[in-house]
């Protein structure tokens, strides 16, 4: 938690005015019992009508100072609070977008968008709440009793034991019902889950006709949870009626004894009203600080996850040399014995990949699934570093050049392609911002992808929703391949990014690329007929190059290859 | 206002099962105000009795003190049993509703269901039941204790002293205009915060969702600004929401001291007149620092019984939904299928306003294979969805074993088709539940066998749990391939005399996809079949090709005579 306090040094006149106008407010706070002593021992003990209307007024002026700092403060707290967020937020997103492959890998999606969210949120709340309380609670907690110990010491010890036993409570329901809370959030993830389970199983259900065995098990989800939630909720239910006995009791043990000592003379009626009263300030006070320490566990617990986000550094970083491959002529990209790992895994995904690749040459990638197809050619933009071996592009090794310009310089165009919200102009000009229509609608013509634009009545401006979700995966293909050759790169991998494409598409798309000029390609996929016309052909297999030819070589040669072959039965082609 | 009368006409007959609990639970809610009202005044006697050295009446003050404790625990047992009997009916009915709901799920159409997002209705269940009840049973308690108290207060108040009470009512209108201006403003604040933070999530969910292809792009810095820009927004609505909220307490508070100040001077000067004992003026100063909170909680409540109510709107829209027509007559049903299907004149759309299956007739004796090839998205799945009444037609008719499906239940229907599509939904449950799902009381050699058949034993097997492995929610745990291959063993279980088969495209590898086609090619033999074909060799094979584009069918034949009429087949054939 202290490690984020860097984020308030924009705030530091707010950090420090919050409290101090939160501690005047509870200063004018604690002299309320006092004046209304005063008005009943002087005022009406003297009948003096003059006295009592001047603490009157003392009263309002009083409420009206008590206003104004609250006000002041709240004013402070929600700047800094809020601004300490926003810092926080920005930075640890930022922070985020400059891991590699291998630490979102690890630490996986969800759990950053819930640190950047829900745990900066949390402890943004916790900086709010601290603002406000820290000096409040404690300060009334304390004057009230020391108000009370100037009352009479021995008074004050019933305030004492009252609060020690209201904490002892607080804190056995709480720790009690924390862990029943949880199992009830299990049970409710659990109804959650078989929800969403029968609309996306709809058609089997249905095909099988267990509409009804479903509903019972349905039925006994939501009772296992109603079961567990009239248990949590006993045990919390029990907090208010407990503190308010508690609060209570305390009150008629000071009428008790404070009957006793009025009577021998050592308080006056007043004092003991003026006790009564501090003591429902202590607990009123006593309740809001124990929400703090909850708040501020709770907070802190999210700092620690945030913090352990800070602390990982992207594992992959650029070189200093500048990628430039206009002029470039020969190999363009070597493997020399090349292995690669994924972080976590002892294994090797890929190992002992040795090949070149000369500049302007289509190399087609095929292999089954997890022959190690994809964990190649991400190497290349440098997704992930090799374990071991060397991989040189223009003649040198990728590690000496800058990201930036690594990045500009290979189009990978994913398996799994994606579009973001905003238009489908913005989305081509993540390529290159400054490229013109006509540039854009080259390349869309290229990856086929005209169709999809001219289908849509804002054509460029359409409306792209988050996660290109208003588009079919064929259409998002082929926009993320317009979107890569928008770049213009050297190099362009296709990473199994036709899938969704018919044949005829997936065919003409190929022959477009062909034409491009001073373009090398990688095509990676699992279909013979995608790969089959490239220049040379790298044949994976458990991670391994089991052979590289021309698919009429392969096909003489490799028995791998043939297998694949015969299992996809193509006919005379072409 | 019509709807919403409509929506608490609802909610009121949700809550008749549990009027007689609602009953008694309002009853302590009395009971609760009641005492908790009453206990100052015996505060205040108590202080009566402590006048000052040598006058105090101990007896009397043993006696109220006994009386306060006795109030107390009435209170407090009040307030518990309050609490449990709200939750109790709270939850209860949160467990009704989802039921209703999730039942209504299986009776829905599958139009409805493939054109509502899931996570809305996901949502609707879960969220919306969730905070309705919340909303209403705890709003409800609130509100109904809130008006009590202060009514309770004033009419307390004014048998202790009227001039007191008037001066508590003459600060009454600006409790409430206090505490409703700074309501309306809360929520305005709370919306536009909302509404950024969703974007600001927005951009987070989908940027790191799609990190690679902003590296990939170099985009981290526009990004990153993107990024800044909206959290800015947002930290102004918070910076707005959280003030404004915060300064609810304040505001009221200040009023309170107000009431407090007016009824201490009233008091006091009452007081010096010998109208009023020092013992009620405590009293009536302890009402006076409670006064405003009812207030404050009212104007709480109604927003939330507001949200409440619209939740239950949407709940309820769910519910009503329209249902798949019931069966024409539950007897009516097919048996000893060999596999006829007769299509005439079948006319579909999903969209009414545009025109996509027309006049399809198809005779499919026993025992053929229909191979039903067109590029993605030309509806191949539109004549899977309509051979299992998952849609029913517009026009025309399909009759199996000459009977029309329209006519007999859809259970018999499906029943006597075996479906294994490209998605492969399986349930987060074992392996063996799995495969069992279409005959829950097979014996596991029945699975195993059916799995050997499906070449899925040799991997379940190598499996760390073997059969009960759980198959996860997403299905991390299995490959795409192992998935299809437990959906076709589901499927020989149970081996109905017509097959429904989606070849899968990608994503998986040529081992596991050999034994796809294998197990496909064993099912298929005798049987009826409808493939929605990817390979070449499957669609040659086939007794008719059925070829669609754009929802259309337009060629229909077989291998050799669509090759012959050189149309859109030729072509597709010739792209590869």
């Amino acid at each position: 938690m202290l490690r984020l306090v860097r984020y308030l040094k924009d705030y530091k006149v707010e950090s420090v005015l919050a409290p101090l106008f939160k501690f005047l407010e509870a200063a004018f706070e604690l002299l309320v019992p006092l004046v209304i002593a005063k008005i009943i021992d002087i005022g009406i003990g003297n009948k003096d009508s003059n006295y009592i209307i001047k603490m009157g007024i003392l009263l309002v002026t009083l409420a009206v100072i008590g206003l104004t700092s609250a006000i002041v403060a709240q004013y402070f707290s929600a700047k800094a609070a809020t601004g300490f967020g926003t810092k926080l937020r920005d930075d640890l997103f930022a922070h985020i977008l400059q891991f590699s492959h291998a630490e979102t890998d690890i630490l996986g999606r969800e759990t950053l968008v819930t640190r950047i969210t829900n745990d900066s949120d949390q402890v943004q709340n916790g900086v709010n709440r601290f603002f406000r309380l820290v000096l409040r609670s404690p300060f009334i907690v304390a004057g009230a009793f020391i108000m009370s110990f100037n009352i009479d010491a021995k008074m004050s010890l019933i305030a004492f034991i009252v609060i020690l036993i209201l904490s002892i409570i607080v804190a056995l329901i709480m720790s009690k019902s924390i862990g029943l809370y949880r199992n009830v959030q299990r049970k409710l993830d659990k109804v959650l889950g078989k929800t969403g389970e029968n609309l996306t199983g709809i058609r089997v259900i249905r095909a099988f006709s267990k509409e009804r065995s479903e509903i019972g098990e349905y039925d006994i989800a939501t009772e296992d949870l109603y079961k567990d939630q009239v248990r949590v909720g006993n045990i919390s239910a029990l907090l208010n009626p407990l503190t308010y006995v508690i609060v209570n009791l305390g009150i008629v043990a000071i009428l008790q004894a404070g009957g006793i000592q009025v009577n021998i003379g050592n308080l006056t009626t007043g004092q003991v009203v003026a006790l009564i009263n501090y003591m429902s300030q202590i607990l009123v006070e006593l309740v809001k600080f124990a929400n703090l320490i909850i708040l501020l566990a709770k907070a802190s617990a999210c700092a620690k996850r945030i913090n352990e986000i800070f602390d990982i550094k992207s594992s992959i970083n650029g070189g200093n040399s500048e990628l430039v491959l206009n002029d470039f002529d020969g190999d363009i990209i070597t493997f020399e014995n090349v292995g690669f790992a994924y972080p976590k895994s002892k294994e090797e995904a890929i190992s002992d990949i040795t090949f070149s690749v000369r500049k302007g040459e289509t190399i087609g990638i095929i292999g089954g699934t997890g022959s190690g197809k994809s964990s190649l050619i991400n190497l290349i933009p440098r997704f992930y570093d090799i374990s071991r071996g060397s991989i040189k592009i223009a003649g040198r090794d990728i590690k000496e050049y800058t990201l930036d310009s690594l990045r500009k310089n290979v189009a990978l165009v994913e398996q799994k392609s994606r579009l973001f919200r905003g238009n489908i102009r913005n989305n081509l000009l993540w390529g290159d911002e400054s490229a013109t229509d006509e540039e854009l609608y080259k390349a869309a013509d290229i990856a086929q992808a005209t169709d999809v634009i001219n289908s849509k009545e804002g054509k460029l401006d359409s409306e792209v929703a988050m996660y290109g979700n208003n588009f079919s995966g064929g259409q998002k293909q082929r926009l993320s391949i317009a979107r890569s050759l928008v770049k213009r790169a050297g190099i362009l991998i296709l990473d199994d990014s036709s899938s969704a494409l018919d044949y005829a598409t997936d065919s003409r798309l190929r022959r477009a690329i062909k034409e491009i000029k001073n373009i090398t390609t990688f095509i990676v996929s699992q279909r013979i007929v995608s790969i089959k016309s490239a220049d040379r052909i790298i044949v994976l297999d458990d991670g391994k190059i089991v052979g590289i030819g021309t698919h009429e070589e392969l096909l003489k040669n490799n028995p791998i290859y043939r297998e694949i072959y015969s299992s996809q039965i193509m006919t005379e082609a072409d | 206002m019509n709807k919403n009368k409509n929506t608490l006409k609802r909610i009121l007959s949700l809550l008749h099962p549990y009027r007689f609990r609602m009953f008694v639970s309002l009853i302590l809610a009395v009971v609760i105000v009641l005492t908790t009202l009453y206990l100052p005044i015996f505060t205040g006697r108590a202080v009566d009795t402590i006048v000052s050295k040598g006058n105090v009446d101990f007896e009397k003050l043993i006696k109220i003190i006994f009386t306060m404790i006795i109030i107390m625990c009435i209170t407090a047992v009040a307030q518990w049993c309050m609490t449990a009997i709200n939750n109790v009916v709270a939850y209860h009915m949160v467990r009704d509703i989802r039921n209703q709901a999730f039942a209504k799920i299986m009776k829905l159409p599958i139009s409805y269901v493939d054109s509502t997002s899931h996570g809305e209705i996901i949502n609707r269940v879960i969220n919306d039941v969730d905070q309705f009840s919340e909303g209403l049973l705890m709003g409800f308690a609130q509100f109904f204790t809130g008006i009590l108290t202060i009514i309770l207060t004033i009419i307390i108040l004014f048998k202790i002293n009227v001039y007191v009470t008037l001066v508590v009512l003459l600060v009454t209108p600006l409790a409430m205009l206090v505490a409703g201006l700074i309501a309306k403003n809360t929520y305005k604040h709370f919306k536009s915060q909302s509404e950024r933070r969703a974007r600001m999530t927005g951009i987070v969910d989908e940027m790191i969702a799609g990190l690679g292809t902003v590296k990939n792009f170099n985009m981290e810095k526009e990004i990153e600004n993107e990024f800044r820009e909206s959290d800015e927004a947002l930290r102004v609505a918070s910076q707005n929401a959280i003030f404004i909220s915060a300064i609810a307490f304040p505001a009221t508070r200040f009023v309170n001291s107000l009431v407090y100040a007016g009824v201490a001077i009233s008091g006091a000067l009452l007081a010096i007149t010998g109208k009023m004992s020092v013992g009620q003026l405590t009293s009536v100063l302890s009402y006076a620092t409670q006064y405003t909170k009812p207030f404050n909680e009212i104007s709480g409540v109604v927003t939330e019984l507001q949200n409440s109510f619209a939740c239950a709107a949407r709940v309820f829209a769910l519910i009503d939904e329209e249902e798949i027509l019931p069966d024409k007559d539950v007897n009516n049903k097919i048996e000893n299928v060999d596999g006829n299907v007769e299509i005439s004149h079948v006319y579909f759309s999903y969209d009414k306003s545009k025109k996509l299956i027309e006049d399809l007739n198809l005779d499919v004796k026993a025992g053929q294979r229909i191979a039903i090839v067109g590029p993605t998205g030309s509806g191949k799945s539109t004549i899977i969805n309509l051979l299992m009444r998952f849609y029913d037609i517009d026009s025309g008719s399909i009759k199996i074993e000459g009977k029309n499906i329209n006519d007999i239940t859809r259970k018999s229907i499906r029943e006597n088709f075996g479906m294994v599509l490209q998605e492969t939904w399986l349930k987060n449950a074992s392996i063996r539940d799995n495969i069992a799902f279409g005959k829950p009381d097979a014996t596991f050699e029945e699975i195993e066998a059916a799995a050997k058949e499906a070449y899925a034993d040799s991997f379940i097997k190598r499996l760390p749990d073997g059969y009960d492995t759980i198959v996860t929610e997403g299905g991390e745990n299995l490959s795409a391939g192992q998935r299809q291959l437990l959906c076709i063993a589901r499927i020989m279980l149970v081996l109905p005399p017509m097959l429904i088969l989606d070849e899968a495209t990608s994503s998986i590898d040529t081992m596991t996809e050999a034994r796809i086609s294998k197990a496909f090619d064993k099912m298929m033999t005798g049987r009826t079949s409808f493939v929605v074909a990817h390979r070449l060799s499957t669609i040659k094979n086939a007794d008719v090709i059925l070829v669609l584009k754009d929802g259309h069918i337009i060629e229909q034949g077989n291998h050799n005579e669509l090759m012959e009429m050189k149309g859109f087949y030729y072509e597709l054939n010739n792209a590869v």
